[in-house]
């Protein structure tokens, strides 16, 4: 086994940001090892060109499998792919950014590789000869420092965990490949898909964001949330929870599948803070908390926490903001 | 129909957490309870016999120390109407693959229709068990479930992606996890809870599954955990209770930082 694959993910005909800092990540750890670092990518229609700009981010060769099949962004026909992929090319250890498609695929490939798998790794080492990575346990307060005894190592790094330069230009060449699918992993068909309305106020842009989770109750609890927003001259955002069930736009959630954002003040009202959550906003400013469990894990990472109830704390913050004008 | 849903004992979120400096395993010893996520499965699973399929059989399915017998109850109570238990002290210290081949086993013998998890555990923060005993199984695989519908022998689901919403059709047998934003899950009624002991409870050893125990538990592990440290932190953090004065507390440190004037 020799090398390292990187699993890039294409969305909206692009190659996914986190994709990149995964990439460039790998080409450090690759000079490290002394492992070659090739990209696997897999969809349908890409463009040759596109492809092997990615040799501008770490890439040594870019190994594309152009497929109907792979068009749907559903992760078991990637998996079929990346085995295809491996059956060639034999890498020691393959890695990908945490997005739904990717962490799901990779979990496939680990499964029918017969090899570890390391979820939520926030750093990459090459230690003694070999990857050893740093994965975050007990809600971030320890690293684990996870290796593998398996002749293939499948690492899922955490979102966010490794921000991607703008590359230097360079490129690579393409291989193209024809993956083996196999039936079930064709047997979920994507039947229908809305995408993301990007309407309403730029949550990314805004200086102050009060957010709202599971814990506002009601769709209807939101309305505290906007009018203390509002007072602070900022916007709202939500959790994937309170977006799935309908009670705010998926445009205003902050998240692993939503938005990434950096404001200078973050209140997290009613909000537990599941890792989902925090790769979106740990790099703000300040965070503030606001929840009525003392054990929610949003408090190992806010800078100041309440405990109480958000129905009586956020009115009473709203008028005293306000009266500050 | 026939339901399974895995389910995980974890350590109950208010006990304090610890790793063990000499196995680097996470101390599972004190209070534990049934993984939070876990309870939105089995709530999917009774509204579906509530529902389309009044007919289904929900089988409980978890890997774990005899002492998770509790949550296993507490499963039942919730909707289960059986439960499958491998405790086996070769299955401790199985890694994330380790547990799915456990688990692989145990449902491969079962012939259920539909798998079902929750979307994590909550101590590990583990979000890939579904895609892992889905492949063993060969079965099609649905993640992040935010609903669920069953008709014609296929579910059809919505799920959160990150580009918007996809609809996706699976024709069963198939494994879905499901978010925490498909239901809130109902409290089991006291009855239920007194009732759960008394269904039947299944408890199997890994030579009862023909697993080899050298393919799972500490033995088996492909991944392995060589030290420990200490992650950078945020800094201080101030927690107060509120006694009324929190929201004037707040904005006396927002000021004071300089976040508003």
């Amino acid at each position: 086994m020799a090398g390292i694959a990187v699993l890039c993910e294409v969305q909206g005909g692009e190659i996914a940001k986190g994709s990149l800092g995964v990439l460039e990540e790998a080409a450090r750890l690759g000079a490290a090892l002394g492992e070659p670092v090739e990209a696997i990518v897999c969809g349908s229609g890409l463009d040759d060109a596109a492809m092997g700009a990615l040799g501008g981010f770490g890439a040594s060769k870019v190994r594309v499998a152009d497929d109907a099949a792979l068009a749907s962004g559903i992760a078991q026909p990637v998996v079929d792919a990346c085995a295809s992929a491996q059956e060639s090319g034999q890498y020691r250890y393959w890695l990908a950014g945490a997005s739904i498609m990717s962490a799901d695929a990779m979990a496939g490939l680990a499964a029918r590789l017969g090899a570890g798998i390391v979820i939520d790794a926030v750093e990459l080492h090459a230690e003694g000869g070999a990857l050893v990575t740093r994965r975050s346990g007990l809600g971030d307060s320890v690293l684990a420092h996870c290796g593998f005894t398996t002749p293939v190592g499948v690492v899922v790094t955490r979102s966010n965990a490794f921000a991607a330069t703008e590359g230097n230009g360079g490129s690579a060449p393409v291989e193209r490949f024809s993956p083996t699918f196999k039936a079930y992993s064709q047997a979920v068909q994507l039947v229908g898909h809305e995408d993301a309305e990007d309407s309403g106020p730029d949550i990314g842009a805004a200086e102050v964001l009060v957010a709202g989770g599971r814990g506002l109750g009601d769709a209807a609890g939101f309305a505290a949330i906007e009018e203390c927003a509002s007072a602070f001259g900022g916007a709202v955002a939500a959790t994937r929870a309170v977006v799935d069930a309908g009670w705010y736009p998926y445009s205003a959630q902050v998240g692993q599948t939503g938005k990434t954002v950096t404001p200078k003040l973050y209140i997290a009202c009613g909000i537990s803070g599941a890792i989902q959550h925090k790769v979106g906003m740990q790099g703000s400013g300040t965070i503030v908390a606001i929840n009525k469990d003392k054990n929610a894990p949003i408090f190992d990472y806010a800078d100041f926490g309440i405990v109480g109830d958000l129905n009586t704390i956020v009115p009473k913050l709203t008028e005293l903001i306000k009266a500050r004008g | 129909m026939r339901i399974a849903i895995c389910v995980k004992e974890v350590p109950d979120p208010t006990a304090e957490k610890r790793i063990d400096a000499g196995t680097n395993r996470l101390v599972r010893s004190g209070e534990n309870t049934l993984n939070p996520y876990d309870r939105h499965a089995i709530e999917a699973a009774v509204q579906i016999k509530e529902g389309p399929a009044p007919d289904a059989e929900i089988t409980i399915v978890t890997v774990g120390p005899e002492s998770a017998n509790r949550s296993v109850d507490r499963a039942l109570a919730q909707g289960g109407d059986q439960s499958v238990h491998i405790a086996d002290e070769a299955a401790a210290g199985s890694d994330l693959l380790g547990t799915a081949r456990i688990l692989a086993a145990a449902l491969k013998r079962g012939n259920y229709d539909l798998i079902l998890l929750g979307q994590q555990a909550a101590d590990s923060e583990s979000y890939v068990m579904a895609g892992l005993v889905a492949e063993l199984l060969e079965l099609p695989c649905v993640t992040q479930a935010a609903s669920i519908e069953l008709a014609d022998g296929a579910v059809t689901v919505k799920r959160q992606v990150e580009t918007g919403y996809d609809t996706v059709k699976a024709a069963t047998p198939c494994v879905v996890s499901v978010s925490d934003a498909i239901n809130d899950p109902r409290y089991p009624p006291l009855p239920a809870i007194m009732g759960a002991k008394r269904k039947p409870h299944e408890v199997l050893s890994l030579a009862d599954l023909g697993v080899d125990a050298s393919t799972v538990g500490a033995a088996g592990a492909g991944t392995t955990v060589g030290g420990l440290s200490k992650p950078e932190g945020r800094g201080d953090t101030i927690v107060i209770e509120d006694d009324g004065s929190a929201a004037d507390q707040l904005v006396a440190f927002l000021l004071e930082k300089k976040v508003v004037a």
